[in-house]
């Protein structure tokens, strides 16, 4: 695996105008419709101290949540199956679907089987598997990664998804109103839900081990045809997604839609606990390097998240590169993050794709301190060896230069030299700095210079007060 | 070993020290009067709040006049007939060329303007998302608070299937632009009318 | 009162006059200022850097230099945040932990510790832009962030509004961060100077004449910005302001 360029990939970002103009405008106004919601709640902060804890008290008894939950899914009727890891949940679904003659997947998003890189491994095996939310539909169409946890295709105007679908569903190429073009996708998909060979798959937001319930929040009510309407029914559930009781999903579902696009909660919030008359559930529950994770000191808070994707559209960053520049399955601060848990040199560089600015912490609804983590994946990153061969250098060296007064002293007043250089010398591509920006005049004195001059022990002011 | 008994092996070795499990409250001090408050809630969701329908009405009346150019309209309701009853539908995939679904909530939620609804009040599930549009009827004592309240129904620990269902089925996906009836339903009608007294 | 003066790298280099100002600044409301002439740099770009170990000399170069003082004031918000939360290097001693605690950014020092709101000396007849960075704003407390549902409060606006004819420009997101980040405005050159092109085009579009900042890397970089684009903003730092500087 290459390593994730995330300069590079922002850099060709940054050049296209209306699309980066279209994309931080669009996540801002998200987040400031976030911002209104919160501030409407007088117990917001005391909600996500709440989510914070529950999710670190289930993590922390995690094994026996799961056993509960799955003794409460089979007493229920439901089939639980266990996966290991990403190629044991393919196989798993596979087999369902294979044995039940099943040639169609309908499916709603799930963060999950993009990590586990579902789709292709069906679409090898003959299985035709269709994305029924329309950001995720519109991706797979473009055979592009979601750049987005709720908003698959946030990065696109709709030109774009004109063009997309005119090329695989027959809309009209001229036609980019997204009326027009959501209404031809819902035309595309609706035969899809009927067909008799066709089976469900939905994703999981919470999982509740008193009653064994699997709970999925959608606003285009996709999820619900998809698990509705077939008689197949497949939820594919991340184990760290478990929370111990009912009277508990009431603190996530206040702040979910809230943190995500600003909604005070999503059109469908649906409950999955027993197979419907005459059809089947079957709940795959994947560990995938989750477990691992949870043995990190430092890092198995990220575990907490629920996919809000409210650090993205905070980042000031994410908005500025778009998704894809992230280069793996989840994007933006989280991804920076939970990326490196899964391939630490691939994803070497996302922990630097950051300011430190921390708004992505304060706008976490269960208080995943993101930003703190990222500082300490730097350190990871370094122990690793996973920076280049000059940056190391360059760091040893700038580490016993500033552990040396008398050596930065040298090196400081030198510095103000560089004001006379000639403008060619000082903008050049290899300046990073003056690429885009001016370069500050450098002063006649240091203020240690100065210092010297006007403030001798001698003359200090004594007692003056 | 299985899998099953690995992972959880896996979970119960790696698992941080056990932290405390707080109490929630119920969060229902200086709450706004329910009826208004559901009302302006799902109003924001794009639902549409109808009233002043009383029991004696004719309610097929009502839902045609909504709907003009209706043809098939399914009820799982005792108070309208439609132009076909649910207990008639053995295959989900039958409703698909229903114009409108007709259902009772099982409860409603306030803070949100959902509506509550199950396998009980649907008889088949997709009768909430693949007719075109749905009316829901809604008893306003049946309207809870919050959330909070919502979770402490008996109805979420015996329901095979629940939904709070909150305004049609919507997307913003292409620029951001709001469209509603994206997969399911292109709107809801909460039709306020009070249980009968043998309902 | 007896203080510490912690000028940080850049500010001694590029901004000696943010230092003079802060020295006077702490001078004109009745501390013993005393530099400590052997100081560098806290070790942050290091540390941002994830190079933990070489910022070991850094560090505790720092702590040699101030362990002796109950207060250190330094005119930057991020080293501040640098020093008290990631001063890691190596293990905490008795002297680590004494100098984490009494490293102070200047507003939070004037505002909090000697409990100042009146500036009689200072006029500042200009429309300003107030820039809160990100260090100041999320790890050291100086504003309530629009993040969060709690009350609202500013340190460095409860100060500037002790000085005479003052006004105060309105940009659209006063708490996005402005895309200097450290190293970042290097590594991630792209990004970075797009965050600095955006911010300034905001504060330029709320009218203000000035963006004024407790962190000087800030300004360093959000004027090399509008310097670029021809934008006519002018920058300063809050200490010079307090200290009665009239543009």
């Amino acid at each position: 695996m290459s390593k994730v360029d995330h300069v590079k990939a922002s850099r060709s970002f940054i050049k296209d105008e209306p699309h980066i103009q279209f994309h931080d405008k669009r996540l801002w106004q998200i987040r400031s419709l976030r911002d209104q919601q919160a501030h409407g709640i007088p117990e917001w902060e005391q909600l996500r101290e709440l989510a914070s804890r529950i999710k670190e008290h289930t993590l922390s008894n995690l094994a026996d949540y799961l056993e509960e939950f799955e003794r409460k899914a089979i007493a229920n009727g439901v089939v639980v199956h266990w996966a290991a890891n990403a190629a044991e949940h393919n196989r798993i679904v596979h087999q369902l679907l294979s044995e039940r003659g099943v040639d169609t997947l309908v499916k709603s998003k799930s963060m999950l089987t993009e990590e586990c890189e579902m789709r292709p491994y069906l679409e090898a095996r003959g299985i035709a598997v269709i994305e029924t939310d329309l950001g995720e539909r519109i991706q797979q169409l473009d055979d592009e990664m979601p750049s987005h946890i709720v908003i698959p295709a946030v990065h696109k105007l709709a030109k774009d998804v004109a063009e997309v679908f005119a090329d695989t569903i027959g809309t009209d190429r001229s036609n980019d109103d997204p009326h027009y073009l959501a209404e031809g996708m819902r035309q595309d998909t609706r035969p899809y839900f009927l067909k008799s060979t066709a089976a469900g798959m939905t994703g999981c937001n919470f999982a509740v081990a008193e009653t064994g319930s699997v709970v999925v929040c959608t606003n285009e009510g996709n999820a619900d045809l998809s698990a509705n309407v077939p008689s197949l029914h497949i939820a594919s559930i991340g184990i760290e997604k478990l929370i111990p009781r009912l009277e508990h999903l009431p603190v996530f579902i206040r702040m979910l839609s809230r943190s995500a696009i600003g909604s005070p909660i999503t059109q469908y919030t649906s409950h999955f606990s027993a197979p419907k008359d005459g059809g089947e559930l079957h709940y795959v529950l994947v560990d995938n390097g989750r477990s691992e994770r949870l043995a990190m000191d430092d890092f198995w808070y990220s575990l907490k998240c629920i996919r809000c994707g409210a650090c993205m559209n905070t980042c000031p960053v994410y908005r500025r590169s778009g998704g894809l520049s992230y280069g793996g399955v989840y994007a933006g601060p989280i991804g920076a993050i939970i990326n490196p848990t899964f391939d630490l040199k691939k994803y070497s560089a996302l922990p630097f794709a950051s300011t430190l600015n921390g708004s992505c912490s304060n706008v976490c609804p269960v208080k995943i301190n993101i930003h703190e983590q990222i500082y300490k994946w730097r350190q990871i990153v370094v122990e690793q060896g996973q920076v280049s061969f000059i940056k190391k250098e360059a760091m040893k060296l700038a580490g016993k230069v500033l552990g040396d007064p008398k050596r930065y002293r040298q090196l400081s007043e030198g510095a103000k030299t560089i004001g006379g250089l000639p403008r060619a010398f000082l903008y050049n591509p290899f300046n990073a700095w003056g690429k885009q920006r001016e370069l500050p005049a450098a002063p006649k004195q240091t203020f240690h210079e100065w210092y010297a001059q006007n403030r001798n022990k001698d003359d200090q002011p004594e007692g003056k007060a | 070993m299985t899998n099953r008994d690995a992972i959880l092996a896996a979970v119960r070795q790696k698992q941080p020290a056990s932290c405390a499990l707080p109490k929630v409250p119920l969060f229902d001090t200086d709450l706004p009067p329910t009826r208004a408050a559901f009302i302006a809630a799902l109003g924001k969701m794009g639902g549409v709040w109808l009233e002043g329908a009383g029991l004696a009405d004719d309610f097929d009346s009502v839902i045609r006049n909504r709907f003009p150019s209706a043809k098939n309209i399914c009820s799982a309701v005792p108070e309208a007939e439609g132009t076909c009853r649910i207990e008639s539908i053995d295959d989900p995939r039958q409703l698909d060329g229903v114009d409108i679904g007709v259902v009772r909530a099982g409860f409603a939620v306030a803070e949100t303007g959902s509506v509550w609804l199950s396998e009980v009040q649907y008889s088949v599930n997709a009768l909430g998302y693949l007719p075109q549009h749905l009316v829901v009827l809604l008893d306003p004592a049946d309207i809870v608070p919050n959330l909070h309240h919502a979770y402490q129904r008996r109805e979420f620990f015996t329901a095979r299937y629940a939904v709070l269902m909150t305004g049609p089925s919507a997307t913003a996906d292409i620029e951001g632009v709001l469209i509603r009836g994206a997969q399911g339903i292109r709107s809801l009608t909460v039709l306020e009318l009070p249980r009968s007294s043998n309902d | 009162m007896r203080v510490a003066l912690f000028i940080p790298c850049f500010i001694d280099t590029f901004f000696p006059e943010v230092g003079i100002a802060t020295l006077e600044l702490l001078e004109r409301v009745g501390c013993q200022v005393v530099y400590p002439p052997n100081q560098t740099c806290c070790g942050q770009p290091l540390g941002n850097s994830g190079c933990q170990a070489d910022a070991r000399a850094a560090e505790t170069l720092f702590v040699q230099n101030f362990a002796d003082f109950d207060y250190i004031v330094s005119p930057s918000g991020s080293c501040v945040h640098h020093v008290r939360d990631h001063l890691t290097a190596a293990p905490d001693d008795d002297a680590r932990a004494r100098v984490r605690t009494n490293t102070y950014e200047l507003v939070e020092f004037l505002h909090d510790v000697l409990n100042i709101r009146d500036f009689p000396w200072a006029e500042f007849p200009h429309k300003v832009g107030l820039h809160n960075s990100c260090g100041t704003l999320r790890r050291l407390n100086h504003a309530s962030s629009s993040e969060l549902n709690l009350p609202f409060f500013s340190k460095p606006l409860d100060l500037l509004q002790g000085v005479k004819g003052i006004e105060f420009a309105a940009p659209q997101r006063p708490d996005e961060c402005c895309g200097f980040g450290g190293t970042f405005c290097v590594t991630e050159e792209p990004v970075s100077a797009r965050m600095g092109y955006d911010k300034v085009r905001d504060h330029a579009g709320a009218g203000a004449e000035y963006i004024v900042s407790a962190d000087m890397s800030c300004l360093m970089h959000q004027k090399g910005c509008a310097e670029r684009l021809g934008l006519p903003l002018k920058f300063i730092h809050i200490a010079q302001i307090l200290n009665g500087a009239k543009a």
